[in-house]
């Protein structure tokens, strides 16, 4: 078994008025590794990091830190630290004192307070700054300082609430880089709460997608993307085109679909999977592609219905006969040409690898 | 509106007066500013100089001496009944300030933090003081206080006492105890915004951080309260410090304040220009303490970290 630094058990979160914040959540969480909650707004991811934290208190069930029953142990007694959405920077401390914070009881020498806090300083790249008031800083430096005020403790798991929901795009990936350099060189463990899944999949380790109080899938993000367990994830996780499909006959590794718009398709089999039994067959836009002469197999016949050019690549919606939704293509700008090469007013064919369909069970 | 593209007519005063008021963020402040000023020029600035011109005179007999003289402020200050009345006033109102600002803390800190609904309903329950005139609610305590009043009375048909206590009423308790009732609401409110303005992020991350609910009061909630404090202090003891009904009312020999002496130099003994030198220095004392006060303050809560 893995070493686990949090076990999560039956963990239910009632709140006043009957709502199910989080229903049953089980899961642990290895130490060392970089874990994230995603969801969107509303799933529980919160409610769960809080209980963690200690804020909240489950209404049922016992959440394990470093193997100590805590779920009802008060936040000052946790060996968690949490880095606030809102920063939640002291505004009547300067940037060493709010940095200090955590430590004054422990009755270090004044040296020993000093020599902790500029090296928390060093690790943000905050040198110097000690003296400043909190509302002398930037946003990025806010956030650096509440990272450096949780780290300094030393806790064991920490904990971060969407913490860089309110920076600027570009700060935004720089950070996530040097948040996960720092969590390499800490070693400690980070649980991460987000609803930007780029930024899950570009840090983590693992991740727990939530939605509406349940855990709905835990795996490493290439697994969650190219592998996602049901439609929720997979709708969540990216854009992903949804066939309703029947099955019509299984051959080994090989299964042969029936859905609206695209016939009879062929697609990787998974376990358990009778003739006639309907499913979701899924494809994510980026593994599609299209082309203006008729491929030989794997293909539909459509017309291109809007297309929105995003610098990088361009997105198009393909209206497929038969099918009520469009079929969204997202297709690599390869070339510098100015027109997008297809004519939209002649039919175009979608063409895929089978390989790539997802077979989603309902 | 630009008067250099248009040649054809020339903008006329008012068209010019009205981009100088659209232009200029000080036009505008102002105007707006215009009825105040007015009324505080001439209600509050212009009797206060008139105060400052007499204070340099001298009242012979019924006619006032308008040569200048700093005489007036000699004798002020070299009166030792002035000094006496002076610091009693100051310690009468420190001890109202201490009292009022001390039980409207916790008031406030539970509308702030306590109340979830209906905080609306319990702050106009907060000024319920307010709702009768200052003048009942001095004689109300003096009914409460008195001699055959309802405390005494209450306690002797209780058999707890024999005799009236006599220490209740025409003495500074009776003057701390009606100015802090009178004064209430004016501690508990800026403290209640100063308190319901903080951040509640920052207690959770205070218990983050390890702290208990006292350290978390102390470290967090109290240095942010610290503009409500100061302003509810100043609030009671500047205007305690000018009192007149209360301690007439309710204060006997020993509850007088300054506003009395004051009141007598003026009314009674017919002297404006002592009167005018009395009121300006301890209008003066009062500044310098209060300013000593509030930095104090600023700077013992900056020792909290």
């Amino acid at each position: 078994m893995a070493d686990n630094i949090i076990r999560i058990e039956n963990v239910t979160k009632q709140f006043a008025g009957g709502v199910k914040a989080v229903d049953s959540a089980n899961f642990n969480i290895e130490r060392g590794e970089f874990f994230s909650l995603l969801g969107p707004s509303g799933c529980g991811k919160t409610t769960l990091l809080r209980m963690i934290a200690g804020f909240e208190f489950p209404t049922d069930g016992e959440i394990y830190i470093d193997g100590q029953a805590s779920a009802l142990i008060p936040s000052y007694k946790r060996p968690t630290n949490m880095v606030f959405q809102s920063y939640a920077i002291f505004p009547h401390l300067n940037v060493f004192d709010n940095i200090a914070y955590g430590l004054r009881k422990d009755r270090l020498s004044r040296r020993e307070l000093k020599r902790r806090v500029d090296e928390a300083l060093a690790m943000i790249h905050l040198e110097g700054f000690g003296a400043r008031r909190g509302d002398q800083l930037s946003g990025g430096q806010r956030q650096r300082v509440a990272l450096a005020r949780a780290l300094i403790k030393r806790p064991k798991v920490l904990l971060l609430d969407e913490p860089l929901g309110a920076l600027d795009k570009k700060l935004r990936e720089e950070m996530q880089i040097e948040l996960r350099e720092l969590q390499k060189n800490v070693g400690i463990t980070f649980v991460f709460v987000t609803h930007d899944q780029e930024e899950a999949l570009s840090m983590s380790d693992r991740i727990a997608v939530m939605g509406k109080g349940v855990v709905l899938q835990i795996a490493p993000p290439k697994e969650l993307y190219e592998a996602p367990n049901s439609v929720e994830v997979a709708t969540f996780i990216g854009n992903i085109n949804l066939i309703d499909a029947t099955v019509r006959s299984v051959a080994g590794n090989e299964v042969t679909l029936d859905g609206p718009g695209f016939g009879q398709f062929r697609a990787p089999a998974i376990d358990g999977l009778k003739t006639g039994q309907k499913l979701t067959a899924a494809i994510r836009p980026e593994k599609l592609s299209l082309t203006a002469s008729r491929p030989g197999a794997n293909y539909v016949e459509g017309t291109i219905k809007a297309s929105a050019y995003l610098g990088d690549r361009s997105h198009h919606h393909v209206h497929v006969k038969g099918r009520p939704t469009p079929v969204a293509v997202a297709a690599q700008n390869m070339d510098r040409s100015m027109t997008i090469g297809i004519d939209p007013s002649k039919p175009v064919y979608v063409t895929w690898d089978p390989r790539s369909l997802i077979l989603l069970k309902s | 509106m630009t008067a250099s593209s248009a040649p054809s007519t020339a903008p006329g005063f008012f068209d010019r007066l009205r981009a100088f008021y659209l232009r200029s963020d000080a036009a505008k402040g102002y105007v707006l500013l215009s009825p105040v000023m007015i009324t505080m020029v001439i209600l509050l600035a212009a009797p206060l100089i008139l105060l400052v011109v007499y204070s340099f005179w001298t009242q012979v007999g019924l006619q006032v001496d308008t040569t200048f003289t700093t005489d007036r402020y000699n004798d002020v200050l070299g009166k030792q009944s002035y000094h006496d009345i002076f610091w009693r006033t100051i310690g009468t109102s420190s001890l109202v300030t201490l009292v009022t600002v001390g039980l409207a803390y916790p008031m406030a800190y539970y509308v702030a933090f306590g109340v979830k609904k209906y905080k609306f309903v319990w702050l106009i329950l907060l000024t319920i003081p307010f709702w009768t005139s200052y003048l009942l609610r001095a004689f109300a305590w003096k009914v409460i206080l008195g001699f055959n009043g309802v405390i005494n009375s209450g306690l002797m048909t209780l058999g707890v006492i024999q005799e009236p206590l006599e220490f209740l009423l025409y003495n500074q308790t009776a003057v701390v105890i009606t100015l802090a009732h009178a004064y209430a609401a004016f501690a508990i409110l800026p403290i209640y915004v100063s308190l319901e303005k903080i951040d509640r992020t920052l207690l959770e991350a205070a218990a983050d951080l390890g702290d208990g609910a006292w350290a978390r009061f102390w470290r967090v909630t109290f240095p942010l309260s610290l503009p409500g404090v100061i302003g509810a202090s100043l609030l009671i003891f500047v205007p305690t410090t000018g009192d007149y009904v209360t301690p007439q009312l309710v204060g006997g020999p020993t509850g007088q304040m300054i506003a009395y002496s004051i009141q007598v130099l003026f009314l009674k003994v017919g002297d404006w220009p002592l009167g005018a030198a009395l009121a300006l220095s301890s209008m003066a004392a009062v500044g310098i303490l209060v300013m000593l006060f509030v930095t104090a303050m600023q700077l013992a809560v900056r020792q909290i970290r």
